[in-house]
């Protein structure tokens, strides 16, 4: 079997760039995968003739620009693309509209609360404020905070000098960031509970997290702290769906050089005399690299694919410890026309949008009380999108297809385990529950796919269908990602790397793990480096 | 369409408004921002709803842009291309019947007048279709031609450019049989509303796209049309920003931003020849006299003051306006930005630039203004020629386009 200079596992965005600037390097590189079609959770499958779904991750803003520049994606037939538009339902199934404007979105909000509408300026400047700070650190690897090493220290002066650019009453509101609820958070600004639902939702997102529950606040920034084209907080849409971002970075990879093997997982990882000289494949054969790099989560790198006794008892524990609970469901749907929702005009522009079902605080809170009985929510949160309204390329004209990412269901249910009835009796609450908002909704429907977090896990390989790898708490982020001690993208084994969501800066599709990673090994193996600086420090 | 001002109408300011377009009732009910220009004294949209939002319809879905107000001469008779040879620096005998050509035409001191397209309808009939007003420069080439009409259609021609990925789709869904055979730069013609709507595959921003001209009677009528066939295609109106955006991507320059009309110049050589703006192409030297000949025969062998560049610029703030130098202590002024912009779809840092040609292969520094909440902030960055325009995608160039991807 051929020898590679770096055995990348698991085709997913993060693999995939990381082995993209390795091979830019010069490097010899295979990505190995376990599907016969790469992508991991950011991929397009057309499960039904003319619908191409993203089955898994759905809308993109964290993408690192410069890399989508660097790697010259769009020559590999990237597009992205702003979506605008999004309408909330709240419980009553009234509507609040979001328009692309700050006048009438202003007016739209003085409806329900002038005072909020007010104070959701403040709010606005406050995420940014934020959000821009963390931006900052998405591109860069986290320093040791116990380590003397010039490096780490200059990293952590970079860090306390961009914290401390804030001014000193900013930097106590961070820190209470990371500890507070999204009710909490919420509750220093807006008044009306449907406001303060709306705004909650990204808090939950992905999390086994409730809106009171303290941690849900960082969430919250983690997922508006995207951008597009500079938009901070806006959304877009890869044009031919999530899978064109893989297939973008994977035809980039081609380009350097890369190859990419699909069709068989990985078994193990090769440990000899302490360091990893390839990976054991379940079809038998073995691809053998000088370095082997892990795109997989953590949980799911050191407890199945690695050899107990090939890592320290203390990384088994902490894998096993590692928090990554699956918190979430998708459901897919193709439709043979637009839906028409209650409440929403018809408005091109934002009645084919984004719809959010958040309904009220209590709601959400009653969502997440199914989560902890280990049942899917009754009256679940519901994040959908029409991608076709906006991307000619995902479904035949004037048909449609449905993101709907549903939270929560959880990876184990307490009457025993997940079942192909209890998944559909799963779709069904989601169908009938968006039925309500939109009669005659069901009648659209040309086909389905239902995702629990066992289809997840399973489909893609994300331990419980976690959508982040490993939850994004406080002690699971920047130098405690995945474990204290490890976030430089090393792992205890020698020539062992790991590069995917598992690492600084965490889960959505930002390739930032996978760069990061590339430039670490790069620094180890002593050749120049290829991953840009990100371009947010202007 | 208020056609006139009549000082004793009701309306004492009707002499100070613009003019509409036939387009202007169904454009009207779209322009949520109430967002208008002025373009040779139509009333024109800026933008409809979000310039980026439209912006991303040409290059995403489609969009249609109102172009009545662009001057449309009919040019007819024996002498018509003879005329036509003798204004315009490339050589329009090449030009078959049912295709297009873009040309530019200068002063005799070869500096450029303005830039167009004439479409040859048959043997001895021509439209010119441009941005300025063009018929006293047209009867001035005339001179000493006898046979040769030239007919200002501008008012009685309404036109749309109708630019994106799934513009063959709608054509078809239009009733337009064939359309998908038509070549770049092609002319067809169909039956519309008992009049005739020409198509040519013609456009401004580098994507596959069309224009379609009809009589404005019917143009309601066409916009109706196109529109219930584009509605499960996204079809949007986008107005000049967009246009601007979509314009600079492909490479394509713009009249008081790349170039001064020579005409309406006052300073000497504040004006541009066809070599500056990088049109040397459309200068052909083989074929008979032409305006401007001489003093461009001459410019072509000294080499131009400047050429009109291609930039890939380091970082993301646009460099407008920026200065151009060879080194990064921005001492030595090579030239200067003409147009600049963050593009959504490429993702770079763009610009046209008017650079001294000497420069050309070595180091290139713009020195970039920008402003982060009032506060003035500059820097400088390091620019790469790109001879490519910076969008061209192959659907732009292939018959029949391809299926929508």
């Amino acid at each position: 079997m051929k020898k590679y200079d770096a055995v990348i596992i698991g085709a997913g965005h993060n693999g995939l760039t990381n082995a993209a600037y390795l091979a830019k390097a010069g490097l010899n590189v295979v990505v190995v995968e376990k599907n016969d079609y790469i992508g991991g959770a950011a991929v397009s499958r057309e499960l039904e003739p003319g619908f191409w779904y993203s089955s898994c991750s759905y809308v993109c803003s964290m993408m690192r620009q410069v890399i989508h520049r660097d790697l010259d994606l769009t020559r590999h037939g990237l597009m992205l693309v702003p979506y605008l538009g999004t309408v909330s339902f709240a419980d009553d199934g009234s509507t609040l509209l979001g328009y692309h404007s700050e006048g009438p979105n202003y007016n739209e909000l003085r409806r329900l609360s002038p005072h909020d509408a007010d104070a959701m300026f403040r709010f606005m400047t406050d995420l940014e404020r934020y959000s821009t700070l963390i931006r900052k650190t998405l591109l860069r690897t986290p320093p040791d905070p116990t380590s003397f090493k010039p490096r780490d220290i200059q990293e952590l002066i970079f860090l306390a000098k961009t914290f401390w650019e804030m001014g000193e009453e900013q930097v106590y509101e961070y820190i209470r960031f990371f500890t507070m609820s999204a009710a909490e958070f919420l509750e220093d600004y807006f008044e009306n509970d449907f406001i303060k639902a709306v705004m909650a939702t990204p808090g939950i997102i992905g999390t086994a997290l409730g809106v009171e529950s303290p941690g849900s606040a960082y969430v919250l920034l983690h997922h508006v702290m995207g951008d597009v084209d500079g938009n901070i907080g806006a959304w877009g849409l890869a044009r031919g769906g999530m899978g064109a971002i893989s297939n973008a970075l994977a035809s980039a990879l081609k380009a350097h050089g890369g190859d990419i093997l699909t069709g068989s997982g990985v078994d193990q990882i090769i440990v000899r005399n302490g360091a990893a000289t390839g990976v054991a494949l379940e079809n038998g054969d073995e691809v053998y690299g000088d370095i082997v790099v892990s795109n997989l989560d953590a949980k799911r790198t050191f407890t199945k694919v690695m050899d107990r006794k090939d890592i320290p008892e203390e990384i088994f524990k902490k894998a096993e410890n590692f928090k990554i609970r699956g918190s979430s469901g998708k459901v897919n749907i193709a439709l043979s026309g637009l839906p028409k929702f209650n409440n929403v005009p018809e408005n091109r522009y934002i009645d084919r949008g984004g719809q959010q079902f958040a309904g009220s605080m209590r709601t959400l809170e009653k969502a997440y009380d199914s989560w902890k009985r280990g049942t899917w929510s009754e009256d679940p949160f519901i994040e959908a999108v029409i991608p076709s309204a906006w991307d000619p390329t995902v479904a035949p004209a004037g048909k449609h297809w449905m993101s709907n990412f549903i939270q929560y269901c959880p990876p184990k249910l307490a009457d025993g385990p997940w079942t192909p009835v209890k998944r559909d009796q799963f779709g069904k609450t989601i169908i009938d529950k968006i039925e309500r908002y939109a009669p005659g909704f069901q009648d659209l429907i040309v086909h389905m796919e239902v995702r629990t977090p066992h289809e997840i896990e399973n489909e893609v390989g994300l331990t419980e269908g976690n959508i982040f790898q490993g939850e994004l708490t406080i002690d699971q982020l920047l130098f405690n990602r995945p474990f204290p001690g490890y976030a430089q993208y090393r792992m205890p084994v020698k020539n062992m790397y790991m590069c995917g969501s598992s690492t600084h800066p965490g889960g959505g599709v930002s390739s930032a793990c996978g760069a990061n990673a590339a430039r670490e090994i790069l620094m180890d193996l002593k050749k120049p480096n290829t991953v840009p600086e990100d371009d947010c420090y202007d | 369409m208020i056609e006139s001002a009549d000082p004793f109408s009701a309306d004492p300011f009707a002499g100070e408004r613009l003019k509409e377009s036939p387009f202007h009732p169904r454009q009207a009910g779209l322009n949520l921002r109430d967002s208008w220009d002025a373009w040779n004294g139509y009333k024109i949209a800026n933008f409809y709803y979000d310039e980026e939002y439209e912006y991303f319809c040409i290059r995403n879905l489609c969009g249609t842009y109102d172009i009545t107000p662009m001057q449309k001469y009919l040019i007819e008779g024996a002498d018509a291309e003879a005329m036509l040879n003798r204004m315009v620096t490339r050589d329009v005998k090449k030009l078959k019947v049912g295709r297009v050509t873009y040309v530019c035409w200068c002063t005799d001191a070869g500096r450029v007048i303005d830039d167009g397209t004439i479409f040859k309808l048959g043997p001895e009939k021509f439209m010119l279709s441009c941005g300025s007003p063009s018929l006293a420069w047209l009867r001035k080439s005339a001179f000493g031609f006898n046979n040769v009409d030239i007919t200002d259609k501008t008012d009685t021609i309404g036109a749309l450019s109708f630019q994106g990925p799934t513009t063959c789709e709608v054509l078809k869904k239009m009733g337009l049989e064939g359309i998908e055979n038509l070549k770049p730069f092609g002319i067809t013609h169909f039956p519309f509303k008992g009049e005739e709507m020409m198509v040519s595959r013609t456009g401004f921003t580098g994507d596959l796209g069309y224009e379609l001209w009809v009589p404005a009677h019917v143009a309601l009528d066409l916009w109706d049309a196109l529109y219930a066939a584009g509605a499960d295609y996204g079809i949007q109106p986008y107005g000049e920003a967009a246009t601007s955006m979509a314009r600079l991507e492909a490479g394509f320059i713009l009249p008081f931003v790349e170039f001064a009309e020579a005409l309406k110049t006052v300073r000497h050589k504040h004006d541009q020849s066809p070599f500056e703006l990088n049109l040397g192409w459309l200068v052909d030297f083989k074929k008979p006299h032409f305006s401007g000949r001489q003093a461009l025969l001459e410019e072509s062998k000294r080499g131009p003051d400047y050429i009109l560049t291609k930039l890939d610029i380091e970082g993301n703030k646009p460099a407008e306006e920026s200065f151009l130098y060879s080194d990064k202590a921005c001492n030595n002024e090579i030239g200067y930005v003409t147009s600049a912009m963050w593009s959504p779809v490429v993702k770079a840092n763009i610009a046209l630039a008017m650079i001294k040609p000497q420069y050309l292969n070595g180091d290139i520094f713009a020195e970039i203004s920008y402003r982060k909440e009032m506060k003035p902030f500059w820097k400088v960055a390091k620019c790469t020629v790109q001879d490519k325009p910076f969008w061209a995608p192959a659907r732009a160039r292939q018959t029949p386009p391809p299926p929508i991807y």
